[in-house]
């Protein structure tokens, strides 16, 4: 590692290609929740031209992934490494995960409606990525210059990307069982109720958030012990108590409820979707306050 | 699983304050600077560990429970499934329609015969344990399990479990840490007498220090000077060391080495680990007699990316008063806009030593251990920079300056480097990842296989197949329609009765 030749011209254009990717995020997130509003639309006009704005929304989708890909790989030969050692990086190669593993997920079972979720949060992770956490192409700092940074983070981002598609099922699943929607009265209610209306039974949405959880929570264990791995090379321990090993060891624990509760008289149902929200406010707030305010020996952020 | 479940999120919740608050653990520096900064608080926080989560007694107690329901849970479950292991599976219920998956397809005598008598053989290849039954009225039919490996995976993991607790405790009481500070040229032999600090576990004894030595030959950084974004950022750590280790022949066997930050050296019975570098500028210092007062290299301490670093000299025995030195090295000097000097490189390529003078008590005498990178000013008299009227010392090196007051004179002979290096023991560890790797293993058997029971009868002149999970199973309706699919298609060939099979299915999933 001396002399890692960065290229800024070619960062710059990945950058060009993720707003493009953004763009075409938008106009797929819109498409999609249009064709939710149509299809929960009273009219039957309406609903009949929905599965043509599903059709374009998908075709959007897909071109915007694979532009975002582009934008990826760019990142990743600009810098001459894996594109994910800092926040801005591990943002977009993250959401670029989600949204691959969901478009993989359509091929096993219809999980279509939740693709404006996907796209929004696509849109708001990218977003975030490139106002606030941009930053320039650097080299790695002898800490990452490790193997296991390809292991450990790519797990991480793998189990982050189940997680929050195991979100989005338990948000529905919350939603269509909440009593407070049921009961609320006004227009918007309404429309929400019918579009909730829309999923599949409370029975399957549980089992699907379940699914993906049991995936994640695996391969968050997996990248716990390739964490402790690499710690032992890189900080002389496998496990020190820093802040992210906290955090990590946290989520682990709540999962591990979660998982429990899943099988615990009383808590099966909202209670564990409840659970699982928890565990994936944690990793958000992982990734983002503590990455961002706490000390500890995980500054990769790459901010000051 | 409702006790297990209440202690893990209680678990999950009592990690928190350890993530917030400074740890001694982590950050020894972080807590003594919370401690100067609020001392009342400090004080309750400490009273109730909240700087020692982690070993903290309400924490111990949270996991303690944890493991005691996990073995109060687990040994059931172990002989259980032990002697469910052993047992044929469970005679076929006596109304199968009941059950979560189910099929009936109506097929001629011959039929039914031949599919009753493929349906072990295809059980059996499906990997099913499979019992035969007669029923009551006589007629015969299959019940079949699979997916034992679901709870053996389970229990395997809740075991290797218990198995990362006792090698965490055990490895950490026979573990050691120490840190030993190295300028180059300078050797560290590893007795206790060689580091500058040192944690033992619990059972640790000196004479597990295997004796062998490690000089610094030379320490090398690299920094980035091509990439105009990236200018300043390290790319390269190394240190070159000479180890020397002796046999049990008595012979001295020396090696050449080089730790890097994700390469540490391994030497029998400890790792050595870089953790750190530094510059130490070489400095001497004569009396007003011109006799050496001190000399030496001396450790700064960096205070930002490009390595302006901050060191203190203590000169207490020249031949005039006590006085001390609050210096500053730029390796590559600049001037900022509010005329204070900073850093804009971290390579020594236009280097500037700054140094501001004090005379008085420097309190070494009181016999309490004072910290070498600190100066107690509070006692002292400023003679030179800041608001004493002389100016800050400057030196280039190379360069002799006088120092006031008649002091004597200041030499910056030269710059050398330094490596922090961790001297890290943990017998443990090993054994910590074998627990981990293997509850891993079980976590997954347990989480992806899936255990149903499937039951192949012939009543009321129809095939029947039925299915029950235990778990989440998303296969099971799939299994049933396949095993059925199976059994009639086989009559097929021999032409009895396949045009007039008809299928009832019903699915309570």
């Amino acid at each position: 590692m001396t002399s890692a030749l960065l290229n800024e011209n070619l960062s710059q254009i990945s950058l060009l290609f993720i707003y493009g990717a953004m763009a075409l995020y938008t106009f797929s997130f819109l498409a999609f929740a249009t064709h939710l509003s149509r299809l929960a639309s009273t009219k039957e006009a309406s609903r009949k031209t929905a599965s043509g704005v599903e059709k374009f929304a998908m075709v959007m989708l897909i071109l915007s992934a694979i532009v975002h890909a582009i934008g990826v790989v760019l990142r990743g030969i600009a810098a001459n490494r894996v594109p994910w050692a800092n926040m801005y990086e591990f943002s977009i190669t993250g959401s670029l995960i989600v949204v691959v593993i969901f478009l993989f997920s359509l091929l096993i079972r219809d999980v279509r409606l939740i693709a404006t979720f996907i796209s929004g949060i696509t849109l708001l992770v990218l977003g975030l990525a490139t106002s606030v956490w941009y930053i320039k192409v650097k080299t790695l700092m002898p800490a990452l210059q490790s193997y296991w940074l390809v292991i450990h983070v790519l797990v991480a981002v793998l189990a982050t990307a189940f997680f929050s598609i195991a979100t989005a099922f338990a948000v529905v699943y919350l939603l269509r069982d909440a009593a407070w929607l049921a009961k609320a009265k006004g227009k918007l209610f309404g429309f929400v109720r019918r579009v909730i209306e829309l999923f599949p039974s409370s029975d399957k949405l549980e089992k699907s958030a379940y699914r993906f959880n049991i995936i994640g929570f695996i391969l968050w264990s997996f990248t716990l012990i390739a964490g402790a791995i690499w710690a032992e090379r890189a900080w002389h321990r496998y496990w020190g108590w820093d802040t992210k090993e906290v955090w990590t060891f946290i989520i682990w624990t709540i999962y591990a409820g979660y998982l429990h509760a899943n099988a615990t008289r009383g808590w099966t149902g909202k209670r564990s979707a409840w659970l699982a929200l928890v565990g994936f406010a944690a990793i958000i707030f992982n990734f983002t306050i503590v990455n961002l305010f706490f000390k500890g020996l995980h500054v990769y952020s790459g901010l000051k | 699983m409702r006790t297990a479940l209440v202690l893990l999120l209680m678990l999950a919740a009592a990690a928190v304050p350890g993530s917030i608050y400074p740890q001694r653990s982590a950050d020894p520096n972080g807590v003594s600077k919370f401690f100067d900064d609020n001392p009342d608080l400090a004080k309750i926080l400490d009273g109730i560990q909240l700087f020692d989560v982690y070993t903290s007694a309400w924490f111990s107690a949270i996991y303690i429970l944890l493991f005691i329901s996990l073995i109060g849970c687990v040994l059931p479950r172990t002989i259980a499934h032990a002697k469910n292991l052993f047992e044929a599976p469970v005679a076929t219920p006596s109304n199968l329609r009941r059950m979560p998956a189910f099929l009936a397809t109506k097929l001629g005598k011959a039929a039914q015969r031949e599919a009753i008598e493929r349906a072990e053989s295809l059980l059996r290849k499906q990997r099913y344990r499979v019992a035969r039954q007669v029923d009551a009225d006589g007629g015969v039919s299959f019940s079949a399990e699979r997916g034992y490996a679901r709870e053996t995976g389970n229990l395997v993991f809740h075991v290797a479990l218990i198995g990362v607790l006792f090698a965490v405790g055990l490895g950490g009481g026979f573990s050691y840490s120490g840190q030993r500070v190295l300028v180059e040229g300078e050797t560290f032999v590893n007795n206790l007498a060689g580091y500058d600090s040192f944690s033992p576990g619990a059972f640790f004894k000196p004479e597990m220090l295997t004796p062998f030595s490690v000089t610094l030959d030379k320490f090398k950084a690299t920094f980035d000077l091509q990439n105009e974004t990236n200018i300043g950022t390290p790319l390269d750590f190394r240190a070159d060391v000479t180890s020397r280790l002796v046999g049990v022949d008595g012979k001295t066997t020396e090696s050449h080495s080089v730790i890097r930050v994700n390469e540490p050296l391994e030497m029998p019975g400890s790792k050595l680990y870089l953790t750190g570098n530094g510059y130490a500028p070489v400095i001497t210092i004569r009396d007003k007699n011109g006799d050496v007062a001190f000399s030496g290299p001396t450790e700064f301490l960096p205070q930002d990316r490009n390595y302006t670093s901050l060191g203190v000299i203590k000169v207490p025995d020249g031949a005039g008063p006590q006085f001390g030195i609050l210096a500053f090295f730029y390796p590559t000097q600049d001037k900022l806009n509010t005329g204070a000097k900073t850093s804009i490189y971290p390579d020594p390529i236009d280097p500037l030593l700054t140094m501001n003078v004090y005379v008085g008590d420097l309190g070494l005498d009181s016999g309490q251990p004072k910290n070498v990178f600190q100066l107690d000013i509070k006692s002292m008299k400023q003679v030179a920079g800041g608001k004493s009227g002389v100016k800050g010392l400057e030196l280039v090196p190379g360069q002799t300056v006088k120092l006031p007051k008649n002091l004597g004179t200041v030499t910056f002979d030269g710059i050398k480097r330094y490596a922090s290096l961790d001297v890290s023991y943990n017998p443990g560890g090993l054994w910590v990842l074998i627990f981990a790797l293997l509850a891993l293993a079980g976590v997954t058997l347990s989480l992806t296989i899936p255990r149903r029971r499937v039951w192949v009868a012939v009543r009321d002149g129809e095939l029947q197949v039925a299915a029950l999970a235990r778990g989440d199973d998303p296969a099971l309706e799939r299994v049933v329609a396949e095993i059925t699919a199976e059994l009639t298609m086989a009559e097929a060939p021999s032409g009895t009765a396949a045009g007039g099979s008809s299928t009832e299915g019903k699915t309570n999933d």
